[in-house]
């Protein structure tokens, strides 16, 4: 009997695909399980995280933002990692474990192009065939990475369905699935999709928060009060929880994307404004409309532009373990240069929501408390948007 | 058989449909329609005229923003039919105003129904919808609703895939109402050439432990594929190429090809 029905997170969760797909989730459930309990996986994993990511990633005192929040801050640097992002601790994972399955095609969706460019260059590496969907606005948006894909061998398939973006290059990239799952694999990038992948892709993304909290303990000899990640699927949120759901002295803020504003209907907010329901496969948060149609996400970021959110969000939230908030585009593109301008670190416009929430908190923490923000990567993505946009408004 | 067994008085529409026809040794011609496509006044033509032109039961797909076991017809047609504002009601007034002489089995993706909340299964039976078919609700995924699914007025018929177990299978064909819905090939539906190669060793396996009648869809549009899948399974089903016709040349030249596909299914009998 498939486990289907079992793989939840409270209500959420669950397998809600076409039967084509449910043997090869099955087959995916298998070789997970063949795979963690096998110690040459996880040498060979930690071997390529050390060697090639560039782990542990670094953990950083920010003094100048420090000053401005009125507590001391601190910076879980997954920006530093090859490719830019925390993307590629997931990527490399699915990756080799495709390989354990003998499957030499990969594919993968992308919105910001984080986890296409993570997914083209751990593929380049491990000589695996590798297949990006993309959304055709998007393309646009992040020109620089459909080249960065490209120079690494893989195919990136623009995606002109409903509103080009992520949604609909996921929607894609499992068309894809359905039709060759016998040989390809799906490393699909955040903490969503059908089960066994939140699960999953949170178990690879773990290790952002096991390295945080053993670098908090040493550097900061205590826990934070305070961990606050950026959400859009919601995997370096995830990844950073994960190691902290269980410190109940921990409060873990996730930030959703206001977009033009929660009252504008052009956001990015799941778990905000969203009802639960089911798309790509998985029950949580979604934006949809009454008729259970999907409604288009907004954010300035790609990378949030998401109307649906991991299912181990959306069971945190009911469960009140972590509270969930959400800042604009306006908000987010002041984050963006506060962290450049206080601590010399560009930040994505993705991380920058979490720091415009907690440049927005300024002066409300006891000033002895500890903040963890995790910066999930870096925005030389997103200079070139951020360049015209600023000067649109004159402020350059 | 299970499924005649759970009604009290009388054997559900479906189940009474299919077995006529297999007892007649006629294979079923299952046609698949997008509700409101091209448009609502075609949508109803069609629903009205199909089962003179061959059809045996109709499919009406509830048009759905995410369409993700779909290709590129049926996605297209979803977008046109919501861009006219054809949801889920809608598409149960359509089938409630063409009162159609075959009967409808309502084709959805999980969260409009769910959207639509707990007593949409008793408004579709009123409207006349005999059974339903969720492409993204497999075997086992969440026995609460399909609990919910197979509990109510409606039959509520199930899939199988070429990548399904034999084992997985049999508890498919136990919980199937109707028919089972076997898919011809990996991938979305669309329009192909040809029959998969794997399709009769698929059909064998599925018949050993399966009482329900075989409907076989997914890229069958000709009149030859037709006959080569009616000599195997119990019925078609015919999708896209039926939507790519009603869109690009009207509810007429639908109703030829459903007649073309009549007239090769006639050809395999017993």
């Amino acid at each position: 009997m498939t486990q289907v029905a079992t793989d939840r997170f409270g209500a959420f969760g669950g397998r809600y695909v076409p039967e084509t797909l449910v043997p090869a989730l099955d087959a995916l459930e298998i070789a997970l399980a063949e795979a963690v309990a096998d110690p040459a996986f996880e040498r060979e994993l930690t071997y390529l995280l050390e060697t090639y990511v560039g782990r542990p990633s670094p953990l950083s005192d920010a003094p100048a933002l420090s000053a401005r929040i009125g507590a001391s801050v601190w910076l879980k640097r997954e920006d530093l990692n090859h490719t830019g992002a925390h993307k590629i601790n997931n990527a490399l994972a699915q990756a080799l474990l495709a390989k354990r399955m003998g499957k030499r095609r990969i594919i993968a969706e992308t919105g910001a192009g984080q986890h296409g460019v993570a997914t083209a260059t751990v593929c380049a590496r491990l000589g695996l065939e590798c297949v990006v969907y993309m959304g055709e606005e998007d393309m646009r948006r992040q020109e620089l990475n459909v080249f960065r894909m490209r120079l690494m061998g893989a195919t990136v398939v623009p995606v002109t369905a409903g509103t080009r973006t992520l949604k609909d290059a996921t929607s894609e990239a499992i068309r894809d699935w359905v039709a060759t799952c016998e040989d390809s694999h799906y490393i699909i990038g955040s903490v969503v999709g059908p089960a066994p992948y939140p699960r999953m892709v949170r178990d690879f993304q773990a290790i952002i928060g096991r390295e945080a909290r053993a670098q908090m303990l040493q550097r900061a000899g205590r826990l934070p009060n305070v961990v606050v990640a950026c959400v859009g699927g919601g995997s370096n949120a995830m990844g950073i929880f994960h190691a902290f759901v269980g410190d109940p002295s921990v409060r873990l803020v996730g930030v959703e994307a206001a977009g033009e504003g929660l009252e504008s209907g052009r956001h990015s907010a799941s778990l905000s404004k969203g009802v639960p329901g089911v798309l790509h496969g998985t029950l949580s948060y979604l934006l949809q409309d009454a008729d259970g149609q999907v409604h288009p996400a907004h954010s300035i970021s790609a990378g949030l532009d998401y109307p649906g959110v991991g299912p181990e969000h959306s069971f945190l939230r009911d469960s009140g373990r972590a509270e969930y908030v959400s800042v604009t585009d306006g908000a987010a593109l002041h984050g963006f240069q506060l962290l450049s301008r206080l601590e010399g670190i560009i930040p994505a416009l993705e991380t920058s929501h979490a720091v415009a929430w907690l440049a927005e908190q300024a002066g409300r923490f006891p000033a002895d408390d500890a903040i963890l923000l995790c910066v999930s990567g870096r925005g030389d993505k997103d200079v070139g948007q951020v360049s015209t946009m600023l000067d649109l408004e004159g402020k350059a | 058989m299970g499924s005649a067994s759970a009604t009290i008085s009388s054997e559900p529409v479906l189940t009474e449909r299919l077995r006529t026809l297999r007892a007649a040794g006629r294979r079923a011609l299952v046609c698949y329609v997008t509700a409101g496509h091209p448009d609502a006044d075609a949508s109803l033509r069609l629903l009205r005229e199909l089962p003179e032109a061959g059809a045996d039961v109709l499919e009406v797909g509830v048009p759905f923003s995410d369409p993700l076991a779909d290709g590129p017809i049926i996605q297209g047609s979803s977008q046109e039919a919501l861009a006219q504002g054809v949801t889920l009601g809608r598409s149960l007034d359509l089938i409630a105003e063409a009162k159609s002489s075959a009967p409808v089995v309502l084709f959805s993706y999980l969260n409009p129904l769910i959207a639509a909340g707990p007593e949409v299964l008793q408004r579709a039976h009123a409207a006349g919808v005999s059974g339903v078919l969720v492409t993204d609700l497999p075997v086992g995924a969440d026995p609460a609703r399909e609990a919910w699914l197979g509990s109510g007025p409606l039959e509520f018929v199930r899939l199988v895939a070429p990548t399904t177990p034999a084992e997985r299978m049999a508890e498919i064909a136990r919980h199937g109402r109707g028919f089972v819905y076997l898919i011809s090939r990996l991938g979305v539906t669309g329009v192909h050439q040809g029959v998969a190669a794997t399709l009769p060793e698929t059909i064998t396996r599925l018949r050993g432990v399966c009482e329900l009648p075989i409907c076989v869809g997914f890229g069958i549009s000709s009149p030859a594929q037709a006959r080569e899948v009616g000599a195997l399974a119990d019925g078609i089903v015919v999708g896209s190429a039926l939507v790519q016709a009603a869109g690009v040349g009207g509810v007429d030249a639908a109703l030829a090809l459903v007649r073309g596909l009549r007239a090769a299914l006639d050809e395999v009998a017993g």
